[in-house]
C-alpha cells in the first residue's frame, strides 16, 4: 500500500486559517489501511479543527466526507455539488487525491492533509516498512525476493558495501542492511553464486528518471 | 474569570473506577458540580474521536479514570486510553491549547476517596487554566 503519515496540525490550520467552511475528504483506500486518512481519521481531524475553531473564535463550519477512493475519476465526480460549498479541501489521501481533486474542480482550493511517504507495508501493528520505490522493472528475483533498490540506502545493486556491521546499516543501526540479508538468503538457499553472475546494468528509464510516468492498456481503453 | 465554571467530562470503566465510585458515594464523597461522568464497558473502547469531541461541544477538560495496569479486566485497556490521551495531548498542544485539560488517572476498586478526590483535582486544574476560548 502506499503508506502516508499526518502533516502537523499546526502545519494545517496555517494552510486553512483564511477559509469558514473546509472540507475534510478521506479516501478509503491505502490511508484507511495505514489509519491517516480513512473515515475515522476525517471525524478525528475535522474534530481538532473545529476545537481549533472554538479556541481562536472562528466560526468554521467542517464537513467531513470519505471516497472509495481519490485516485479513481468515478468517484472524484461525487463531490459534484459538494466541493462547491466548501471555501477549502483538505484531502488526506495520499498526494494522488488532492491532485485528482484539483484537476477535476479547478476553482476548488486544495490543500494536502498528510505527507506521503512510500510503498510499503505493516509489519507489526503501527510500524510501516518501505519495500518498493516503483522503478518500472522490478528485479527481486534476482536478490533473494528483497529489494535493494528500495531497502538498501544507496540503492546498491552489488553490495553489501563497506559500511554493512552485524546486519546494520551504516546510516542507522535502526536500519538493516538489506545486503547483509540477501547475501545470507541466497547462502542458504546455496545460491550465492548466482549474485555473482555478470547482469548488465539496469535501466532506469523505466524509473523517475525517465520523467513522469503513464501507462496505457488499450484492452481496457473506451 | 472568577465566574468561570469549568465544564469537565469523565470517563470512567464499569469495573475498578465504577466500584471505586460506589465506595465514593458510600462515603459520601461528591464529585462537584461541573463534572459529567461517563461510565463505559472499559477504558480500552474510547476512542480518540470520544476525546475530542468533548472539546469541541464546550468542555474545559476531559479525563478517563480506569483500572490500574494489573488489574484491567481486559488487560490492557487503560494503556490504549493512556496513548489516546496521549496523543490529544498532542493535537491541544498543536493548537495552543493546555495538554493538561486532559488526562489518565490509575485507581484500584476500593480507592473511594480517590475516585472523588480526582475530579476536585482536576475541577481545580482547569479552573487554573480557565477556559478554553481565553475569554
Ligand atoms: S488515493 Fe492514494 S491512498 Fe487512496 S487508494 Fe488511491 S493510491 Fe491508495
Ligand atoms: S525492484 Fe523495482 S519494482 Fe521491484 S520492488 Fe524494487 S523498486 Fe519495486
Amino acid at each position: 500500500m502506499i503508506v502516508a503519515e499526518q502533516k502537523p496540525i499546526r502545519e494545517l490550520v496555517e494552510m486553512v486559517k483564511d477559509f469558514q467552511k473546509i472540507l475534510v475528504l478521506g479516501c478509503k483506500g491505502c490511508v484507511t489501511v495505514c489509519n491517516v486518512g480513512g473515515a475515522k481519521e476525517v471525524g478525528v481531524l475535522a474534530s481538532a479543527l473545529r476545537i481549533w475553531g472554538r479556541k481562536t473564535g472562528r466560526d468554521l463550519q467542517v464537513g467531513e466526507h470519505t471516497l472509495e477512493r481519490q485516485c479513481d475519476p468515478e468517484y472524484i465526480e461525487e463531490l459534484r455539488g459538494i466541493v462547491g460549498e466548501y471555501d477549502a479541501v483538505i484531502s488526506i489521501a495520499c498526494g494522488v487525491g488532492p491532485q485528482f481533486v484539483s484537476e477535476r474542480y479547478p476553482t476548488a482550493r486544495v490543500f494536502p492533509g498528510v505527507n506521503t511517504k512510500f510503498m510499503g507495508g505493516a509489519v507489526a501493528h503501527g510500524i510501516w516498512s518501505e519495500r518498493c520505490a516503483g522503478c518500472g522493472q522490478c528485479v527481486v528475483h534476482y536478490f533473494g525476493g528483497l529489494c535493494p533498490i528500495a531497502r538498501c540506502s544507496k540503492s546498491l545493486m552489488n553490495g553489501p558495501c563497506g559500511g554493512s556491521a552485524d546486519g546494520r546499516c551504516e546510516i542507522h543501526k535502526e536500519v538493516e542492511c538489506i545486503w547483509d540479508t540477501i547475501v545470507r538468503k541466497m547462502t542458504e538457499q546455496g545460491r550465492l553464486n548466482e549474485l555473482i553472475e555478470f547482469k548488465p546494468p539496469k535501466s532506469w528509464t523505466t524509473a523517475r528518471d525517465g520523467g513522469p510516468r503513464s501507462m496505457i492498456r488499450e484492452e481496457l481503453v473506451k | 474569570m472568577s465566574e468561570f465554571k469549568p465544564r469537565i467530562l469523565a470517563f470512567y470503566c464499569a469495573n475498578c473506577a465504577s466500584s471505586a465510585a460506589n465506595v465514593s458515594e458510600s462515603m459520601s464523597l461528591g464529585v462537584p458540580a461541573g463534572v459529567k461522568m461517563v461510565q463505559v464497558p472499559c477504558t480500552g473502547r474510547i476512542e480518540t474521536l470520544h476525546l475530542l469531541k468533548p472539546f469541541e461541544e464546550g468542555a474545559d477538560g476531559v479525563y478517563v479514570a480506569g483500572c490500574q495496569e494489573d488489574s484491567c479486566r481486559y488487560m490492557s485497556g487503560i494503556l490504549k486510553a493512556e496513548k489516546r490521551v496521549a496523543q490529544v495531548k498532542r493535537i491541544l498542544e498543536e493548537l495552543d491549547i493546555e495538554p493538561g485539560r486532559i488526562e489518565t488517572f490509575k485507581l484500584s476498586a476500593g480507592k473511594g476517596f480517590r475516585f472523588a478526590e480526582i475530579a476536585s483535582e482536576m475541577m481545580k486544574r482547569v479552573q487554573e487554566l480557565g477556559p478554553i476560548s481565553g475569554g
